[in-house]
């Protein structure tokens, strides 16, 4: 019905968003967004899959029938761009725990 | 109480052993980048697992000669090379290949087909791969130190 | 307690529902539209010298994602740096 590798998409991004929905926790949240993008990542990399291919690489390669080679240029772009958000959010999230002493979305109080 | 942190001997002396293999299959994996798979971006990453090896287990203190201004000088050097070896090329497009299948520098002819790689093939492509993976390294080590400086400790004691 | 419960199922729901109706159009392995990477295939060996089409993709036919990549991850650097520079005065 539907293939193995975006049927393991659809679990990983579901998992990551029913986490980042109902979980309170700073870090869990942080951690749900980077599990979201890298099922986006193997989303992107299996569409360019042609039955019967290899490696799009010339060196001592066995037969000449090969992937797309574009979609796993842009996944090489996508990949960095998501370490980059997490590392945002993680800077973030250490500075509201100095700032409030505690890691829950539901008790946010001032410090006197 | 995280500047006098430090693990215990085991791990230390396997940072010690996993130190020169780390770096040399890094530059491995960098200098290859047209013949192989990998390239500049994986290279860089995989040479900034040293970094972070060497911060787990001896510590702020421990591993106390990493200042941040070397690291910005590399990762500030790596980028403005990168865009250097962009803009020769402008006498016919941005980005243009202008070493390719000349017979210099990097400017080997080779013909369509399978072949045992070369090295000194590619053009401007080797060269870019040696900035963007310098530029990759400086930036994951200089985020993982300054992260590493500035956690605090847990306040509810 | 329980309307929230609601309300964050059916988001659940709904959005995996949309993703198997969306991921069911067409199976994997066979592309539709490949001429462009039909051509970097065919001449990207004799064009850029390179036996790895990948990075002559990234680095040559595609050189300006490359670059505005390397830039994000520069203003990442210097964001991290921005977030603790008011924790460095005390």
């Amino acid at each position: 019905m539907i293939s193995i590798q975006f049927l393991a998409a659809i679990i990983l991004i579901s998992l990551g968003l029913s986490v980042a929905v109902f979980k309170k926790n700073l870090i869990k949240i942080v951690m749900a967004v980077h599990v979201i993008g890298s099922g986006v990542n193997l989303f992107l990399v299996s569409l360019g899959y042609r039955a019967g291919g290899i490696a799009p690489i010339f060196t001592d390669a066995s037969k000449l029938q090969m992937v797309l080679p574009t979609t796993q240029a842009l996944t090489l772009t996508s990949i960095v761009i998501d370490f980059a958000v997490v590392a945002l959010m993680l800077s973030f999230v250490i500075s509201i725990y100095g700032h409030y002493g505690t890691l829950d979305t539901q008790k946010r109080r001032l410090k006197e | 109480m995280n500047n006098e942190y430090r693990a215990s001997v085991v791990v230390r002396t396997v940072a010690y052993i996993l130190a020169a293999p780390l770096i040399v299959f890094g530059l491995y994996v960098i200098l290859h980048g047209h013949l192989t798979p990998g390239g500049g971006f994986a290279g860089g990453a995989i040479m900034a697992t040293f970094i972070a090896l060497f911060l787990v287990s001896f510590g702020r203190k421990g591993a106390g000669s990493l200042h941040r201004n070397l690291f910005s000088v590399l990762e500030s050097l790596g980028l403005t090379v990168f865009v250097v070896l962009a803009f020769l090329g402008i006498s016919n497009t941005f980005f243009y290949n202008f070493m390719v299948n000349s017979g210099h520098l990097f400017g080997r002819v080779i013909s369509f087909g399978v072949n045992p790689g070369y090295l000194d093939t590619g053009g401007v492509i080797p060269l870019m791969n040696i900035a963007v993976g310098l530029e990759v390294f400086s930036a994951i080590s200089l985020i993982v130190l300054e992260m590493f400086t500035y956690s605090r400790e847990d306040k509810n004691d | 307690m329980k309307e929230k419960n609601i309300k964050g199922v059916t988001l659940c729901v709904l959005f995996v529902f949309l993703l198997v109706m969306g991921f069911c159009l067409r199976p994997a392995g066979e592309p539709v539209n490949t001429e462009m990477d039909d051509y970097f295939i065919t001449y990207g060996q004799v064009q850029t010298g390179s036996n790895n089409i990948v990075t002559s993709v990234v680095f040559d036919y595609r050189g300006m994602d490359t670059l505005g990549e390397a830039s994000v991850l520069f203003a990442a650097a210097s964001g991290v740096f921005l977030v603790f520079r008011g924790e460095r005065n005390e």
